[in-house]
C-alpha cells in the first residue's frame, strides 16, 4: 500500500470518526495535557487504576487534533485499557520505535495490534507528533500517578 | 483556459518568468507540484543565486573593517545594496538597518524601547520609555512576530496591549482601530496585509489616526512588500520590517525600516562591534543610524543577493506583481466559494484581497488537508500560521493557506481548487457519503 491510502488506512479514518474513550472521565488518579505546539493540536488523558496501581482500569481522553492524532487516541484506549500499567508503557515504546522506522522493517503485528495501521505515519516525519500525541500523554499520566502529581 | 492577469505579470508570461527559477525547470519526472507556500517562502530566481554566488567566489571580505581594497570593493557592494532595498520601499539609505529576518527587525524596536525604559539612551532615547499609563495598540489579527515582542515590552514596562478585536471573518476596519486608540496609545502595531487573511489594512487612515494621538506606528510589511508597491516614507509609518525570503530573497536577511531620527535615538538592542564611535572600559558611544544596530559580522552575501531580488522585482514592476496575485486569489476564492463545507476566512468574495486564500474545511482538519494536497502535488501552508489569537477569533485550530508569487500560474490555482474538492469524500464527511 502506498501513498494516501498507506497513511489513512480505513482502521484509522474510521477510529478517527467513531472515537473511542473520549470523554471525560470519573475518579482519575492521573491526567496529563499534551499540545503539540506547530499544529495547536491538543488533548487531555486520564487514567483511573486498580487499587494496586498495577492495572489500567480505564483510561479516557479529550481533545481536538488531525484525525492521525484522533485515531491514535482512540487506538490506544483499546489497547491498554485493563492492561498492566508496565505491558501500556512497553506498548507505547514499541507504538515509538514503529514510528521511528521511516517505513522500515517490519512491526510487530501480534503486540501492537489495531496500532500497526500506523506504521505508515512513520513515512511522514511531520505526521509522527501526531500519532504520537496520545501516548505520550498516556506516559506522562501514568509518571504523574506515580508520583505526587495524582490527582 | 483564457488567457488572463493570472498567466502574465506585465509584459512577461509566467510560463517566461518560471524559466528564471531553477526550482521550476528542474525536472525528475511526472508533474511538478504546485508551490503555493510562498508567502513562507518564496523560490529564488537564478540571479538572485548567481548574486549569491558570485560575491562568495570573488568579492569575499570583512565589510567596515581593515584597510584593503578588497574590504573596500565589499564594502561598497553592502552599502550600495543597502542603498538599492531603501530606494525599493521609499527609504533613506540610513533608515533601512539589516537584521536576521522580520521578527528580529520587531524585536529591535521592542527591546530597544525596554532599553530606553532602563534609562539607556539618555535623553534621546526617553522618547521612547513606556510607563503603566500607556498602551500598545494592535490587532487580534497580527502575527505571533507582531504580537509576542509587545507582549514582552509591555510585561517589562508595565505597559498594556489594547487589542483592535477581528470579527467572524477575522476582519478588522478603521472604525475598530479608532475604538482602541486613546490618548494612552503611545504604539500602534499592524500587518499591512494580513499573513492569514489577506486583508489589507487601510494604512494610511491608521497612520493619520495614530500620529493624531501621538503614537508611533510599526507596520509588519512581511506580505506587503513582496508583493505590491511600499513606499514606506509616503505613508509615513515610523517603523516597518519585512524579510528578504519572502520577496525571492536568501533566508536570514531582513530589514528594520524606521525613519532616521528615531532610528538615530533608538538604543541599539544588540551590542558590539562596527556599532560604535568611542569605547572605554566603562562606556561605549554608538554610531548613527543604520550601524548603531549592526553589531558583529553581517550576512554579507544575502545583502548583496536581496538586492539582486530587488532589482529582479523592479524589473517586473511591482504594480504587476499585485495584479497577477490578485487574480490569481480572485480565481482560487471563486473556485473555492463553489464547493461545499469549505469556508473562505478573511474578505469574502468580491471583496480586496492580497495574493493568498485560507480556508477551512467542515469535518476535516487543516493538516488532514495539507497532506491530502501534498499527495495531490499542491505544496500548501496549514497550520495556524503564528496567528493563534487570530484562528481562535475564527473559531478554528488551523487553517489551509494558498500564496502566490510572480511564477504562480493560474493552472495551479485551478490545482489547487480541484484537489480541495476532494477533501471531504475522502475523508468521509461529505454529505451522502457514508465512512
Amino acid at each position: 500500500m502506498s501513498g494516501l491510502d498507506g497513511l489513512y488506512q480505513q482502521i484509522i479514518l474510521d477510529h478517527s470518526k467513531a472515537r473511542h474513550g473520549e470523554g471525560p472521565l470519573e475518579h482519575a488518579q492521573a491526567e496529563h495535557h499534551e499540545l503539540n505546539p506547530t499544529c495547536g493540536d491538543e488533548l487531555t488523558m486520564r487514567i483511573r487504576l486498580d487499587p494496586t496501581h498495577e492495572r489500567i482500569d480505564e483510561v479516557a481522553w479529550q481533545g481536538n487534533g488531525c484525525s492521525i492524532s484522533m485515531a491514535s487516541a482512540s487506538v490506544l484506549v483499546d489497547l491498554v485499557r485493563g492492561t498492566r500499567v508496565d505491558d501500556a508503557l512497553a506498548l507505547a515504546e514499541e507504538f515509538r520505535m514503529m514510528l521511528r522506522s521511516r517505513g522500515e522493517g517490519e512491526p510487530d503485528e501480534e503486540r501492537l495490534g489495531d496500532a500497526i495501521a500506523f506504521h505508515g505515519v512513520s513515512k511522514y516525519v511531520m505526521r509522527v507528533k501526531c500519532a504520537m500525541l496520545s501516548w505520550v500523554a498516556l506516559e506522562a499520566a501514568i509518571a504523574k500517578s506515580r508520583s505526587h502529581d495524582a490527582l | 483556459m483564457t488567457h488572463t492577469d493570472a498567466d502574465s505579470v506585465g509584459s512577461r508570461t509566467v510560463a517566461d518568468i518560471r524559466l528564471d527559477f531553477p526550482a521550476f525547470t528542474q525536472t525528475s519526472g511526472g508533474l511538478a507540484p504546485a508551490y503555493l507556500d510562498s508567502a513562507a517562502t518564496s523560490q529564488r530566481p537564478r540571479a538572485v543565486l548567481d548574486a549569491e554566488r558570485e560575491y562568495l567566489e570573488h568579492h569575499l571580505a570583512p565589510v567596515h573593517r581593515g584597510a584593503s581594497a578588497a574590504v573596500g570593493l565589499s564594502t561598497t557592494l553592502f552599502e550600495d545594496a543597502r542603498a538599492e532595498v531603501a530606494r525599493f520601499v521609499g527609504a533613506g539609505d540610513r533608515e533601512v538597518v539589516w537584521t536576521e529576518n522580520a521578527t528580529d527587525a520587531i524585536n529591535m524596536v521592542t527591546l530597544g524601547i525596554a532599553d530606553a525604559n532602563a534609562g539607556l539612551g539618555g535623553a534621546d532615547a526617553a522618547r521612547f520609555a513606556l510607563g503603566p499609563d500607556d498602551e500598545i495598540v494592535l490587532t487580534e489579527a497580527e502575527h505571533h512576530a507582531n504580537l509576542i515582542p509587545w507582549q514582552r515590552l509591555a510585561a517589562k514596562t508595565g505597559a498594556r496591549l489594547r487589542p483592535i478585536p477581528v470579527d467572524e471573518h477575522g476582519l478588522w476596519s478603521i472604525d475598530d482601530a479608532a475604538a482602541a486608540v486613546s490618548e494612552r496609545t503611545r504604539i500602534v502595531a499592524f500587518a499591512e496585509v494580513s499573513n492569514v487573511t489577506g486583508y489589507l489594512a487601510p494604512v494610511a487612515d491608521m497612520v493619520e489616526l495614530a500620529h493624531r494621538h501621538g503614537a508611533l506606528v510599526l507596520l509588519d510589511a512581511c506580505q506587503s512588500v513582496p508583493h505590491r508597491p511600499v513606499d514606506f516614507g509616503a505613508m509615513g509609518v515610523d517603523f516597518a520590517a519585512f524579510s528578504g525570503h519572502k520577496m525571492l530573497g536568501p533566508n536570514g536577511i531582513g530589514v528594520l525600516y524606521g525613519r532616521a531620527e528615531l532610528l538615530d535615538a533608538l538604543p541599539p538592542a544588540r551590542t558590539g562591534g562596527s556599532t560604535i564611535t568611542k569605547v572605554t572600559m566603562g562606556t561605549a558611544e554608538f554610531l548613527p543610524a543604520p550601524h548603531r544596530f549592526e553589531a558583529g559580522t553581517q550576512p554579507v552575501s544575502q545583502v548583496v543577493a536581496l538586492a539582486e531580488a530587488v532589482r529582479y522585482l523592479d524589473a517586473i514592476g511591482m504594480q504587476e506583481v499585485a495584479r497577477h496575485e490578485a487574480a490569481f486569489a480572485e480565481r482560487v476564492v471563486e473556485g473555492v466559494a463553489a464547493i461545499p463545507g469549505v469556508r473562505i476566512v478573511g474578505p469574502q468574495p468580491g471583496a480586496p484581497r492580497a495574493g493568498l486564500v485560507s480556508v477551512g474545511v467542515d469535518g476535516v482538519h487543516a493538516h488532514d488537508v495539507g497532506q491530502f494536497l501534498d499527495e495531490a502535488g499542491v505544496v500548501v501552508r496549514v497550520g495556524h500560521h503564528c496567528a493563534q489569537p487570530l484562528h481562535r477569533a475564527l473559531g478554528l485550530t488551523a487553517t489551509t493557506r494558498a500564496s502566490a508569487h510572480v511564477y504562480t500560474t493560474a493552472e495551479e490555482a485551478d490545482r489547487f481548487v480541484e484537489a480541495l474538492a476532494g477533501v471531504r469524500r475522502f475523508f468521509g464527511v461529505e454529505q451522502g457519503v457514508t465512512a
